[in-house]
């Protein structure tokens, strides 16, 4: 009689009846086909991995071939229209010019100079705020993450601030620093910082509290709670805000040199502007851009070798 | 008893709600643990079993009652304590061998030789070569294994295991209590051993406690005098086993109807 077959139907008896596996011995047989069939399935294996790799490689021709059809027929309507002047190209600008304008400014340079120092006073301004801000957003995030009277004395403080529209403190920094880097380098402080701090945080706040109990069991001091749970867990968060961020401190930054500069790629813009050239706060703006998208890469790559630990991307999974 | 290695004394362990109610999870429970004694705690959901191992680890204080380990009272985690965790506890971000190192580490050991007698430990529970990766790329069974051998290279005197294989398959499960049952036998340790197959806890232990359905208290101890080195795929076709559990199940079968019925009356709610 089994055991089994006597008992209610509960959570208990549904547990753990195992077959006594242990008991049956294998057929001799059934060794010899073994081989045979292992080499089967790897020739089949072969296969299926070399079909699917072909049909992904299509996949991403075509995607390709899309996206240069999007662009064609994006910059052609645009350059069409202006050209049968169905829209006037003083108010919208016009592709070809855009380029024009672009190769005037990497052959003649700008009116404020040569266009790769704008790109880099710009960026210097950026990176400086990123990095002093992401710094300050991390250490706070996780200072008070961990410190409860602190999150509970200064939250108020911090909603506040954060309420502000931050960008108008440019008019202050522009103050406060004059026409140097750091009115620029400010802002963007100001923006990269609320963003990091409240996703460094958070992170904190979302540590498995199995992990943390584990680590106290295994004879974990704070600090090395900190350094070796806490922080750890708390980097996808952190780094996902760093994403964000980034694009924030070049809005700084540019922000910040309209309220006062002698170079970079916001007054550039700011320039083009005020003398009706709207072909130069086109190619401004196109500068800024692949700038931003070089930086997302370097960010990309960063994340990758920080969080290398995380179950890889699922392949049908569209990076953006 | 003097010696015991563990001991609650008319334990008693409330909870704050969310909603500011109080909830007792335990109440007066009283049992001891003798060194190198395998002892399980079966009960029906929600009896306070793995509050138990809380209270007995440190992680949480009794709000009525003594604690002792080792005769001595709980205050913050104890020396020589090892805890297997229910889910997952093993750290996603190290791979295996910085996982099996960590308690080493936390000791004061160097890096050096936390890594290598990590790897010995890692060589028993029969992971050898995997030390390079990370928990992710490990099945379910693997990281179980993880998680025993960084519990036991700590070298406890006093093992806590809240239902530990729960979540595995059932054939991997009885090879991972097999390799338990090993395991201990080369220690010396005592091991709490929570569950709530009571299959299992004959399976594997010296003694049997029975808990009510919360608040939980005990409700009577059960010696198991099946003979050692134990089988844990072939013992239950015992005819003493058979015996064993429904000497115990009698007893648990009250409970687990009364806690059944509570949930259905909480779901109805």
């Amino acid at each position: 009689m089994s055991v089994r077959s006597t008992l209610p139907r509960s959570d208990v008896s549904a547990q753990g009846g195992a077959p006594p596996f242990g008991s049956v011995g294998m057929q001799d047989g059934a060794t010899q086909g073994l081989a045979s069939r292992t080499a089967e399935i790897a020739a089949l294996d072969a296969d299926l991995s070399a079909r699917r790799a072909q049909v992904a490689q299509r996949r991403r021709l075509i995607i390709y071939a899309l996206r240069l059809a999007f662009t064609v027929l994006w910059l052609g309507s645009w350059e069409l229209s202006t050209r049968l002047n169905w829209v006037d190209p003083f108010f919208v600008g016009q592709p070809s010019g855009v380029v024009q304008r672009l190769w005037t400014w990497i052959t003649e340079g700008t009116a404020l100079g040569p266009l790769w120092l704008q790109a880099v006073v710009t960026m210097q301004e950026a990176v400086v705020g990123f990095l002093i801000g992401a710094a300050l957003g991390v250490v706070f995030g996780i200072l008070l993450g961990r410190i409860e009277v602190m999150a509970e004395v200064l939250s108020p403080f911090i909603k506040g601030a954060n309420a502000i529209p931050r960008v108008v403190l440019g008019s202050l920094f522009a103050v406060m620093f004059g026409l140097s880097l750091w009115g620029k380098a400010a802002t963007a402080v100001v923006l990269v910082f609320f963003v990091v701090f409240f996703n460094a945080f958070q992170g904190v706040r979302e540590v498995d509290r199995n992990l943390i109990a584990n680590a106290r069991i295994l004879g974990a001091d704070n600090r090395r709670l900190t350094t070796e749970i806490i922080i750890p867990s708390a980097m996808t968060w952190i780094l996902a805000s760093l994403h964000i961020s980034f694009g924030l401190a070049i809005v700084g930054a540019v922000v910040g040199e309209l309220f006062g500069a002698t170079a970079g790629l916001g007054q550039l813009i700011y320039n083009a502007g005020h003398t009706f050239d709207v072909n130069g706060v086109f190619a401004g703006m196109f500068v800024l851009a692949v700038l931003a998208l070089i930086a997302e890469g370097l960010i990309s790559a960063l994340e990758n070798r920080l969080v290398k630990w995380r179950p890889s991307r699922v392949s049908g999974e569209i990076p953006i | 008893m003097a010696g015991a290695a563990i001991e609650l004394r008319s334990v008693t362990k409330r909870f704050a709600t969310p909603k500011g109610g109080v909830y007792t999870a335990i109440r007066d429970l009283t049992m001891e643990v003798a060194p190198g004694e395998f002892c399980a705690v079966v009960g029906p959901t929600g009896c306070g079993k793995s509050t138990t191992l809380a209270l007995i680890s440190g992680l949480e204080r009794a709000s009525a009652g003594e604690v002792l380990v080792a005769g001595e009272a709980v205050r913050g985690i104890p020396q020589g304590i090892g805890y297997v965790f229910q889910s997952d506890a093993v750290f996603p971000w190290k791979t295996v061998l910085g996982n099996v190192a960590a308690g080493p580490r936390y000791h004061g050991v160097s890096n050096w030789d936390a890594s290598k007698q990590a790897k010995e430990w890692i060589a028993r529970v029969g992971l050898a070569g995997f030390e390079d990766r990370y928990p992710h790329q490990l099945s379910g069974g693997m990281r179980k294994r993880v998680g025993l051998a960084q519990s036991l290279i700590n070298n406890p005197r006093i093992l806590l295991m809240d239902e530990p294989f729960s979540a595995l398959d059932v054939q991997t499960r009885t090879l991972m209590e097999n390799e338990l049952l090993s395991l201990w036998a080369a220690s010396s340790a005592s091991v709490v051993f929570v569950t709530h197959d009571l299959e299992e806890a004959i399976a594997l232990a010296d003694r049997v406690v029975v808990m009510t359905a919360g608040p939980g208290t005990v409700k009577g101890t059960f010696a198991v005098d099946l003979p050692r080195p134990r089988n844990v795929a072939e013992i239950r076709f015992q005819p003493r086993f058979v015996q064993i559990y429904e000497a115990i199940w009698s007893q648990l079968r009250d409970e687990v109807l009364v806690s059944y019925e509570r949930q259905k009356h909480a779901a109805a709610v």
